[in-house]
């Protein structure tokens, strides 16, 4: 048989190999569904990092399995092999390449990252500014609701405007607007509170409108939490004293988790809730159904639809709307002190 | 300038080569210690070596204990199985365990104590009384941590020990905690000044720079990174310890303190850290793969320079542990490019090592398939951690089981591995007697797959929604857990055979004589074990460390004259 040369098979492997690693980058199905403007940016970067990864690890490893194989000692071979000490070119050769290689990761991370809004959190300062406007701004028009509900948000204002604000802002497309809606999230051990400063809403779930630009404000009453929706592909530490930042635009309507993943406690673990996000007009409805339950005295969320998701919520957020979590999962009084309504507008941030 | 020092040649060119550099006579030493010696306030850093590795391998059982706790909770989401308070406790002591009273301690105090005196023909370290205050120094740091459990229940904010949740969560443990921190560090600090001034000053007059060991280029880099970085740590914790107890307010934001300060000096060291785990670690790869595949390293200088390359890099990447945390834009950029960066120098250790198979005559002793198995896990580990250093990925896994997965293919899959493998290479060095090599395949196997099975499916739980550091979970992720709880039972079976091998090969394991693997670095010329101080009369170096293959040439040569082929 005629001998095939190597340059030949070298080709026909460098051929599989990518073949290979541009079908996996595709098809990997390792991350969940996309609900976010930024979630394709983000799947995209990864999937050339897949992409990358699979050709090296599959050249790297089958250079491995190859050499186990075929240069074992065989039986009675006591000799030595042979006494190469190294290759310039080749050392070169393979240190070029994956420098070229993180370069290139490096600003393609860059370009997204300033796709997805992370050069601009806090962008947008006064808040309380905004909240004066919100009427033009917002999907619903709720202006005779702010005078009613008082829910005043000047300190929140506060901090957002004199302090540094961490997160993703505004992705270029919209640095100049207003956002849409506006949340107020808070962490605390171990329940997440939203509140709308347009209506007065308070809840212990997210709802959100579909293809508007949503802001949340978060922040974290007792100690570090981190807001986490997987399927928007971000996340941000609510912080006690540190205001945060997320601004996006939800793409799918439908349910999805929100998860702190900061450990915070002994129930961090069980510091999820979910993120509804409406059709334009589910949302006005769920906005007005709300609104009209409310009376100045107790503004309280409805029972959870989900009670297995929020145990723990379900305790926080029904009888006191800013109270205290049940005794029993308490860790100590002075925390529970710390909850009260003054303390959760202003306490974090008094020394701002 | 270069000659081999096999047994047989060792003899015949005796006169030329080895002199004395020391009076023996008349010194009152045995040559041997007794039993209840390893067990005092011993200053031989031959001893003190073996107290490092004996104590660091007991407490891997019981680090090891907490986590198939952790598992067994995990087998279901809820929390059933262990109270949240105690899985927390469990978490935080692991983690702490697992680090500062595992892995460091094995691979710096264990290897590098034992091993630098007799790589590069010294008769002890630097400061022997200092080397022994660092590692006594480890014991009571282990006896805080334990008796953290009985006064309040274990320290439960993580290994990372984050204010707030750090100063109001069980207050008297998580004091016990930063004290036994601050131990292992002063510890760690004492350990790196004594390995660089012994590698800097006492090498044998014959070694050149270029001549030693990778093994201490690797000790060289990871001491000027804990003495860089271990400082910032003990910072760390004597603030947080005064938030705790003195009523000082460093970290309390309603105080006019700053949560993020902390997480700045707790990574500033503890990325470092991790090379700390890794660098002597890829120091033991070096010596043991070319030792079983029969060729010289390849590469000998990229290999030296990228331990130091990652040293210098490796301190200014610490924020990449903070991408979602109070992070300015400019800060996760700066911190996403240097971080892309380590992965360059790390890549080239891997590439100059499978280069070094290549072509080899490969043994498949034990310890060289720990080695090869080590290769084969970082390999998925580093590209693992490429994809954590761009931030925009990272934002959605941080803090998830993905990070989880990445870290235990690296330190598991990596500095686990190495030290087996480096256990397996030294152990007839340390004892004189061979481990058996079966009872090392089985547990080379049983490790392997049991490391797989864990934690490759942890990166897919992590993206797809499981935070980690959680007692409870959302049952959907339920089967996947499964999995990972099987592995973890592998793993915890594997070290059966492992423990057994040792203990029984100790007593009556196969003499090993001064060096059954045929190599060629310098703690092979003496005794297994060695004598006290080494050896008879210090040798003298006539050969680089990794001259396999050139024998043929030397022997040719006249006694004590080589010739032209050996001098690469
Ligand atoms: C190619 C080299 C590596 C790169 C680029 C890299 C990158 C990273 C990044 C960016 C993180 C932060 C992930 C997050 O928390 O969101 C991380 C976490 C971690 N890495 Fe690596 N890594 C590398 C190698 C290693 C090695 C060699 C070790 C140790 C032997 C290691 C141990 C860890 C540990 C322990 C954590 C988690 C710390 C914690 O949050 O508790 N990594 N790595
Ligand atoms: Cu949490
Ligand atoms: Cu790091």
């Amino acid at each position: 048989m005629k001998q095939i040369p190597a340059p030949f098979w070298t080709l026909v492997l460098g051929i599989a190999v990518t073949l290979i690693s541009l079908w996996v980058g595709q098809n990997h199905n390792l991350l969940p569904v996309q609900a976010s403007e930024q979630a394709p940016l983000v799947d995209d970067l990864f999937g050339v990092m897949v992409t990358i990864g699979t050709a090296l690890f599959i050249v790297v490893q089958g250079a491995i399995v190859y050499s186990m194989i075929r240069f074992r000692r065989r039986k009675g071979d006591d000799t030595d092999g042979p006494p190469i000490e190294g290759n310039l070119p080749l050392e070169a050769f393979w240190t070029a390449i994956p420098s070229i290689i993180v370069v290139g990761l490096g600003l393609y991370s860059v370009v997204v990252f300033q796709e997805m809004g992370g050069f601009s959190p806090g962008g947008h300062h006064g808040h309380g500014a905004m909240v004066a406007m919100a009427p033009q701004q917002s999907v619903i028009d709720v202006a005779p609701l702010l005078a009613q509900m008082g829910l005043g948000e000047s300190a929140d204002a506060d901090v957002y405007s004199k302090t540094q604000v961490y997160g993703f802002g505004a992705s270029p497309l919209v640095q100049m607007n207003q956002p849409d809606v506006t949340v107020n999230v808070t962490g605390m051990q171990f329940a997440w509170i939203f509140r709308y400063p347009d209506t007065g809403i308070t809840d212990g779930e997210l709802h959100i409108p579909v293809g508007k630009d949503v802001q949340l404000k978060i922040e974290a009453q007792d100690v570090i939490h981190s807001f986490w929706v997987p399927q928007f592909r971000l996340k941000q530490d609510a912080l006690p004293g540190e205001p945060g930042e997320l601004r996006f635009v939800a793409t799918r309507e439908g349910t999805y988790p929100v998860v702190c993943a900061e450990l915070c406690g002994s129930y961090h673990g069980a510091m999820r809730t979910q993120v509804i996000v409406h059709s334009p007009e589910d949302y006005a409805d769920w906005v007005a159904s709300r609104v009209a339950e409310a009376t100045p005295t107790t503004t309280v969320a409805q029972p959870l639809e989900n009670p297995s998701d929020a145990e723990y919520l379900a305790a926080v957020v029904k009888d006191r709307p800013f109270g205290a979590i049940a005794p029993d999962l308490a860790k100590s009084p002075v925390q529970i002190a710390q909850m009260d309504h003054a303390q959760m507008d202003h306490g974090a941030f008094a020394n701002h | 300038m270069f000659k081999p020092f096999n047994k047989t040649r060792f003899m015949a060119q005796a006169e030329v080569s080895i002199k004395p550099t020391e009076d023996q006579g008349g010194h009152g030493h045995p040559d041997k210690w007794k039993w209840y010696d390893y067990f005092t306030f011993n200053v031989d850093h031959k001893v003190i070596g073996i107290q490092y590795l004996v104590t660091s391998f007991l407490f891997y059982l019981v680090g090891g204990f907490m986590a198939v706790l952790m598992r067994t909770e995990l087998a279901t989401p809820d929390s059933d199985f262990l109270s949240p308070e105690l899985y927390n406790a469990f978490l935080t002591n692991h983690g702490t365990i697992m680090i500062f009273l595992w892995i460091v301690p094995a691979a710096i105090g264990g290897f590098g104590n034992f091993l630098i005196p007799l790589m590069i023909g010294a008769r002890d370290m630097a400061f022997p009384k200092l080397n022994a205050i660092a590692f006594w120094l480890n014991p009571p740091a282990g006896a805080l941590l334990a008796a953290s459990f009985f006064f309040g229940g274990g320290a439960q904010s993580g290994w990372t020990s984050y204010p707030p949740l750090s100063e109001i969560t069980a207050n008297l443990p998580q004091t016990l905690w930063c004290l036994a921190l601050i131990m292992v560090g002063t510890s760690s600090i004492l350990g790196s000044v004594n390995f660089l001034v012994t590698i800097w000053k006492m090498r044998v007059p014959s070694m050149k720079w270029d001549q030693m060991p990778l093994f201490c280029w690797a000790m060289v880099a990871t001491s000027i990174l804990a003495l860089f970085a271990t400082p910032v740590l003990a910072a760390a914790m004597v603030l947080l310890l005064f938030d705790i107890n003195f009523g000082t307010s460093f970290f309390k934001p309603d105080a006019g303190g700053n949560v993020v300060v902390y997480q700045h000096l707790f990574w500033f060291y503890s990325h470092p850290a991790v090379y700390l785990m890794i660098l002597p670690i890829f120091g033991i790869m070096s010596e043991v793969i070319p030792v079983h595949a029969r060729k010289p390293i390849f590469g000998y200088k990229a290999i030296a320079y990228s331990s130091l390359t990652i040293c210098l890099v490796g301190l200014f990447v610490w924020v990449h542990h903070m991408f979602t945390s109070g992070t300015a834009p400019w800060m996760r950029i700066f911190f996403t490019i240097s971080t892309l960066i380590v992965a360059v120098p790390t890549g080239v250790k891997i590439f100059s090592w499978v280069a070094t198979l290549w072509g080899g005559k490969i043994r498949y002793t034990t310890a060289m398939l720990f080695a090869v198995g080590l290769l084969s896990m970082f390999v998925f580990g580093g590209l693992s951690g490429v994809t954590l250093g761009a931030a925009p990925f990272d934002i959605h896994v941080h803090d998830t089981y993905y990070v989880v997965g990445h870290f235990h293919y690296v330190l598991f899959g990596g500095s686990v591995f190495g030290i087996y493998s480096g256990v397996y290479h030294w152990f007839p060095k340390i004892t004189g007697r061979m481990l058996n090599e079966t009872l090392g395949k089985v547990h080379f196997v049983l490790t392997f797959i049991g490391t797989i099975l864990t934690f490759t499916p942890m990166h897919q739980l992590g993206m797809q929604g499981m935070p980690r550091r959680v007692a409870m979970y959302d049952p959907q992720f339920a089967d996947l857990n499964q999995l990972v709880t099987v592995g973890a039972y592998i793993l915890a079976v594997s070290v059966i055979p492992f423990y057994f091998n040792v203990l029984w090969s100790w007593r009556s394991g196969k003499e090993a004589g001064p060096n059954p693997w045929n190599a060629l670095t310098m703690e092979w010329t003496t005794d297994s074990p060695p004598i006290i101080e080494n050896w008879e009369v210090l040798p003298v170096l006539t050969h680089g460390p990794y001259e396999y293959g050139m024998d043929k040439a030397v022997q040719v040569g006249p006694a004590g004259e080589p010739t032209e082929a050996t001098q690469v």
